[in-house]
């Protein structure tokens, strides 16, 4: 039984978007010229292919199902009037592919290829004495980062904190991508009264400072939703999804607040497109407002929508983690690199030090938001080389 | 010049009172004083007449915006909008929602820690990011730039946290340079603040390099520098003399916005180090859901931010002959 979140779509239709730019720089036009530019750039296209294995880590954590629940004789459990009976857990591709990861747990700490637990315990020796020793692992050789407090695999825990991380790099922009076009166009294109408003609008929202504002919208809206972990019957509308996914607020309203800057490009961007010839032609040749708004306004805005998907992306990433920090992030049961960091914080003060946790989270953000950066930056240069030094 | 900053101030006042209104529908329509009496009394066991009882105590038992009850002016004065978010045009904070506290006397008070961090981090802040960017465009086209360059962008990817997380445990707790957090009033505060001042500096490089970098390149392929060159001055006379005036209208915008936000310090930095700031008061106040003291704060971040912006645009008028009052 297939189980769908609202951020799970998300993460869809960002490989959607994906497709429709890759389709549209294989024909003709802005983007397909930037996109010659681009594939001259060697450290660009490594760049892409790091982030598209990230992306595909992401996809496989986003499709999910329950499986029936299973008795002891391997038969299928059914109520009385014969409705099979699903599991609370929805686990994903990659839950699925790395399950090994996900159940061979340890007691608690253990480091990257220990073959010994991070904490004395009583052993019994065959002849009967006790010592205080450390003792085995289960799974030797199979924690490459090492287990944290409760013993899971801190690699399988990053892992699982890629999706949280394209979510909200990725989904954030995607959510708000069709307002601010909305309100851009419309602001810039009719002008007057309604450029007045939308400016006001936007000018408003902005001069609230991002954090406070995510922040008040988080308080507001408390510890809703779901955050990872078992699913309950209650939860699920239409039998197969869960359209009250915390993660999902969570970059809605990380939306409202960065929405405002690509409005503002778009709107000023709409006044120059304008009174351009071919606009004002076909102004004159009778097609109406929303024929020339769809045919040739707003295919000419894609490149800044691109431009502003890639360069707020890295800075998404890392808003995250810091909210995750203060405590109005995603839940701890959702795999979240601020989770990690969070808890690592205290594990430094141990001694011996507990390192791994930290290091998990410092590589999987640095090896995204790296890439993300460099290629971010050669995207713009390719598409629209005037906005370099902005 | 007057005439101007009267126009740009009066310009600013829909915004205010757009802000005011926004946190107000945020906090008290959106989120009612129901929901933040049982936040605060505990979720559970809490009896209608206790909510009753917060609400007649903290001045929250009002209709939200239009008193059906009362006859004139009053209509409109005997509602929480009027009483709890209109007194904040003037400034006037109000009390805190759980212990009671003067907000205003606290801002008062813990902005002077805020700013003992965020005034030096500022300044050297820009004189080191000005200074490591000019070097690379002195440099530019050549390996020190581009493995400068390389190096700013690969630190601009590690997060703050990472930054305060190693800086407190390498220059703390293994080399004991610092105190890893606390205070202390007076001359005794100095040994407590080098450390995140460092710290901060240290998270901003990245970025900052970066983009004064390409300020600086955009200024040095134009044509009056070529003409200085032919003029025959040498290159660090026409980068450290004429470049660098004209660089500076483009890092002005970026530097004068943020010099209000000096008073309200650094949210994460603060909570770090223990540092009792503004930004720390805020997190608190988050932690502990109490939600006057965080609209009063969001409303001060607002009022900051575009007080900060006024500042701008009156920095160019001063420094760009080129723009004009009208």
């Amino acid at each position: 039984m297939p189980v769908i979140l609202a951020t799970d779509l998300i993460v869809y239709f960002i490989v959607a978007a994906i497709i429709y730019f890759a389709l549209a720089a294989r024909g003709e036009g802005t983007i397909a010229t930037a996109w010659r530019e681009l594939k001259k750039n060697r450290l660009a296209l490594a760049c892409m292919i790091i982030l598209g294995l990230y992306l595909g880590v992401a996809v496989l954590d986003s499709i999910r199902y329950r499986d029936p629940v299973v008795g002891e004789n391997g038969q299928v459990v059914k109520t009385t009037e014969g409705k099979t009976i699903w599991s609370p857990q929805a686990l994903s591709l990659l839950e699925r592919s790395l399950s090994g990861m996900m159940t061979n747990t340890e007691k608690t700490y253990s480091a990257p290829f220990a073959d010994r637990l991070f904490a004395k315990e009583a052993i019994e020796l065959p002849d009967g004495t006790t010592v205080r020793e450390y003792p085995k692992i289960k799974h030797p050789g199979s924690h490459w980062l090492g287990t944290d407090k409760v013993g899971s695999d801190v690699l399988f825990t990053a892992l699982k904190g890629v999706r949280t991380a394209i979510v909200i790099g990725a989904g954030t922009t995607l959510i708000i991508v069709p307002f601010a076009i909305f309100f851009g166009v419309v602001a810039g294109y009719f002008g007057g009264f309604i450029d007045d408003l939308v400016q006001y609008i936007y000018t408003t929202l902005a001069s609230i400072p991002g954090v406070l504002l995510i922040v008040a919208f988080m308080l507001l809206f408390g510890t809703t939703g779901f955050q990872g972990g078992l699913i309950t019957e209650a939860q699920i509308d239409f039998g197969v999804f869960i359209f009250n996914d915390r993660l999902f607020w969570l970059a809605l309203i990380l939306g409202i607040t960065s929405w405002t800057d690509l409005c503002r490009l778009i709107r000023g961007e709409t006044l120059k497109l304008r009174e351009l010839e071919y606009v004002q032609a076909s102004k004159a040749f009778g097609v109406g407002s929303l024929g020339i708004i769809y045919r040739h306004i707003v295919p000419n805005l894609m490149h800044l929508v691109l431009i502003t998907f890639v360069l707020q992306f890295s800075g998404l990433v890392l808003a995250e983690a810091i909210l995750s920090y203060i405590g109005i992030g995603v839940g701890p049961q959702m795999g979240s690199w601020g989770n990690m960091i969070n808890t690592a914080r205290l594990e430094l003060s141990r001694d011996p030090i507990v390192w791994w946790n930290l290091l998990a989270a410092f590589l999987f953000m640095f090896g995204l938001v790296l890439p993300a950066n460099i290629f971010g930056d050669a995207v713009r240069d390719a598409l629209d080389p005037r906005l370099r030094y902005r | 010049m007057l005439t101007y900053i009267i126009r740009r101030l009066l310009y600013a006042i829909p915004i205010i009172i757009g802000v005011n209104i926004l946190t107000a529908v945020l906090f008290f329509y959106v989120n009612t004083p129901e929901d933040m009496a049982r936040k605060i009394l505990g979720e559970k066991n809490v009896t209608p007449a206790a909510i009753e009882n917060w609400k007649q105590d903290h001045g929250y038992n009002l209709p939200t915006f239009v008193n059906t009850k009362e006859e004139g002016v009053q209509k409109v004065t005997q509602t929480i909008f009027f009483q709890k978010s209109v007194p904040l045009l003037w400034l006037d904070f109000g009390r805190s929602d759980r212990n009671n506290i003067d907000i205003s006397r606290e801002i008062r008070t813990r902005m002077w820690a805020s700013l003992a961090i965020s005034l030096p981090m500022f300044m050297a802040g820009i004189l080191i990011n000005l200074f490591l960017a000019m070097m690379l465009a002195y440099y530019r086209a050549t390996y020190i730039d581009l493995w400068g360059l390389v190096l700013a962008v690969a630190l601009m990817s590690v997060s703050t946290l990472f930054y305060i997380i190693g800086g407190q445990f390498i220059l703390g707790k293994l080399l004991k340079l610092f105190p890893i957090s606390g205070y202390d009033t007076g001359l005794d505060a100095l040994k407590f603040l080098i450390l995140p001042v460092v710290i901060g500096i240290a998270a901003s490089i990245g970025s900052g390099v970066r983009f004064y970098r390409t300020v600086f390149l955009e200024e040095i392929n134009k044509d009056y520098i070529r003409t200085a060159r032919a003029k025959g001055l040498t290159e660090g006379k026409v980068l450290f003399k004429h470049a660098m005036k004209n660089a500076m209208i483009p890092v002005l915008t970026n530097v004068v916005v943020s010099i209000p936000f000096l008073f309200y310090g650094s949210l994460i930095l603060e909570t770090f180090f223990a540092i009792p700031g503004l930004g720390n008061f805020t997190i608190d106040a988050i932690q502990s859901q109490d939600f006057a003291i965080v609209r009063s704060m969001v409303y001060l971040g607002s009022i900051l931010y575009i007080a900060g912006l006024i500042l701008t645009d009156i920095s160019y008028t001063l420094v760009d002959p080129r723009v004009r009052f009208e």
